[in-house]
């Protein structure tokens, strides 16, 4: 079954064209890695995904449901990790996970599941704005993953981040989801990851896709991505 | 509008497991979420007040008399309460805008009506307490006569007045905040919208603002400030959707 089903879609801002003719597909539990320079259109697509932003053209199914008719659906089952952390910087991270969790319909629980799972707990009751970028980034994933996403849409996830902190998180944002109480147990989680960094994240992906000036420039199979056709986008 | 959309949703299926939050949890959610950040910023109604409070004694010195009363002291009151209120108005959103919180909140699966709801309800709640601080101060610096006597009808008229203030301003700011002047553009058009609101107010309040003044107000100031609640209510809440949408 698709988890993502987009034919020709196309975003503009004004008369700037964001995102044209992109057209893909990803099953239930893959990976989509997205790469292409800054301003190639890989924020647009995560934010349509979304269901942020409405596609100007083509067809966008998420998780079986068409956008932007029936987005409705789709929110709740999608966790997204943007630039911004979507967190009120006067608010502890505490107290901001406890405001997503509220919006979520998830109990008090999880959210001190997820500050220690993210080494927040002693903090966790200081304003998010006497907090490190890297820090209020760990705040972010616990807030992306709340609610246990079907679909997690992360951009430049490890941004801020030091390399303790990503071994910290990686469980939260990995591809095997969070669902211990879950039947079955274990289940693959649906990413899109946007990501500047080929060497690493072609490991994760199983399918990549290429963005240059909001057009694909190269959609394939992971495995048969070459590095240097990853660098070659960005020259 | 979400609110009309929701029978439409099918029940949640094994391939949808989503949560959805009932209007008013999400509201309750909000609605402490605001007023945590107002403690923490005090931002609003400690400005609100202060400029309520400072305008009366500008007033006080500047019509170079001991006290007034009737329409005078009717359109003071009114004048300076509207544009303490539009201090509130432009910053109602400026933290969701800035910090993210719209995203996060369209992101949930909940109505959006709650945010209409719940950000009306906190302007309501900051107009309460730049009241408490305001119209002590204006009896105190400008009345010359007695407010107790008129304070029932005036608590009355003030509700009024400041329903269709947090409704008129809630929509305006959900407009505002997007663009690049905001500051200016929240106000420019939030005052024609206020303008019925403070004749209808004045024109209540300014028989009661007099030495011997009638028992109640005159009713039909009353209604035009409840119609004029009510129309705006229904137009905010069809419209308020849309402006959150992309």
């Amino acid at each position: 079954m698709a988890a993502l089903e987009v034919e020709g879609l196309a975003r503009h801002y004004g008369e700037r064209e964001a995102l044209a003719d992109v057209s893909l597909s990803l099953a239930d539990g893959q990976t989509l890695v997205v790469f292409g320079p800054n301003g190639a259109g890989k924020t647009t697509l995560l934010r349509v995904l979304a269901t942020l932003l409405r596609p100007h053209a083509g067809s966008v199914r998420v998780l079986g449901s068409s956008l932007p008719d029936e987005a409705w659906a789709v929110r709740g089952r999608v966790g997204m990790l943007g630039h911004e952390p979507l967190l009120y910087r006067e608010l502890t991270a505490r107290e901001n996970l406890r405001f997503h969790a509220r919006l979520h319909g998830v109990g008090e629980e999880r959210v001190q599941e997820l500050l220690d799972a993210v080494a927040m707990g002693a903090r966790a009751n200081e304003p998010l704005r006497t907090l490190s970028r890297g820090m209020v980034q760990r705040v972010a994933v616990a807030r992306a993953v709340l609610h246990d996403p079907e679909l997690l849409l992360l951009d430049e996830p490890h941004s801020n981040l030091d390399p303790a902190a990503i071994e910290l998180v990686a469980p939260l944002i990995g591809a095997e989801a969070d669902t211990a109480a879950a039947d079955p147990p274990v289940r693959r989680r649906t990413r899109v990851i946007c990501s500047h960094d080929p060497g690493g994240d072609i490991a994760r992906a199983d399918i990549v896709l290429g963005l240059r000036a909001g057009r694909p420039a190269l959609l394939r199979a992971a495995g048969d991505v070459d590095v240097e056709e990853i660098t070659e986008l960005y020259r | 509008m979400s609110g009309v959309q929701a029978p439409e949703r099918p029940a949640q299926t094994a391939r949808s497991p989503v949560r959805t939050v009932g209007l008013w949890r999400t509201v309750g959610a909000l609605l402490r979420k605001e007023l945590l950040v107002e403690l923490r910023t005090l931002e609003s109604v400690p400005g609100m007040s202060l400029f309520a409070v400072t305008t009366f004694v500008v007033f006080h010195f500047a019509l170079n008399r001991g006290s007034v009363e009737g329409d005078l002291a009717a359109g003071i009151l009114w004048v300076t309460l509207l544009f303490a209120a539009i201090l509130g108005v432009n910053r109602l959103f400026v933290a969701d805008a800035d910090q993210g919180g719209f995203d996060g909140f369209l992101l949930a699966p909940v109505d959006r009506s709650a945010m209409f709801i719940a950000k009306v309800l906190t302007l309501l709640a900051f107009l309460v307490v730049l009241e408490l601080v305001a119209v002590p101060a204006f009896a105190l610096l400008l009345l010359g006569t007695p407010l107790g006597p008129a304070l029932p009808w005036l608590v009355v008229t003030l509700a009024l007045g400041d329903i269709g203030i947090a409704v008129i301003g809630t929509l305006v700011a959900a407009m505002a905040v997007r663009t690049r002047a905001r500051d200016l553009l929240g106000p420019l058009l939030a005052l024609p919208l206020f303008v019925p609101i403070v004749i209808g107010g004045a024109r209540a309040v300014s028989p009661l603002l007099v030495q011997a003044h009638p028992p109640a107000p005159a009713a039909r100031w009353l209604l035009t400030l409840g119609l004029y609640d009510l129309v705006f209510g229904l137009i905010a809440y069809a419209l308020f959707d849309f402006l959150l949408e992309d």
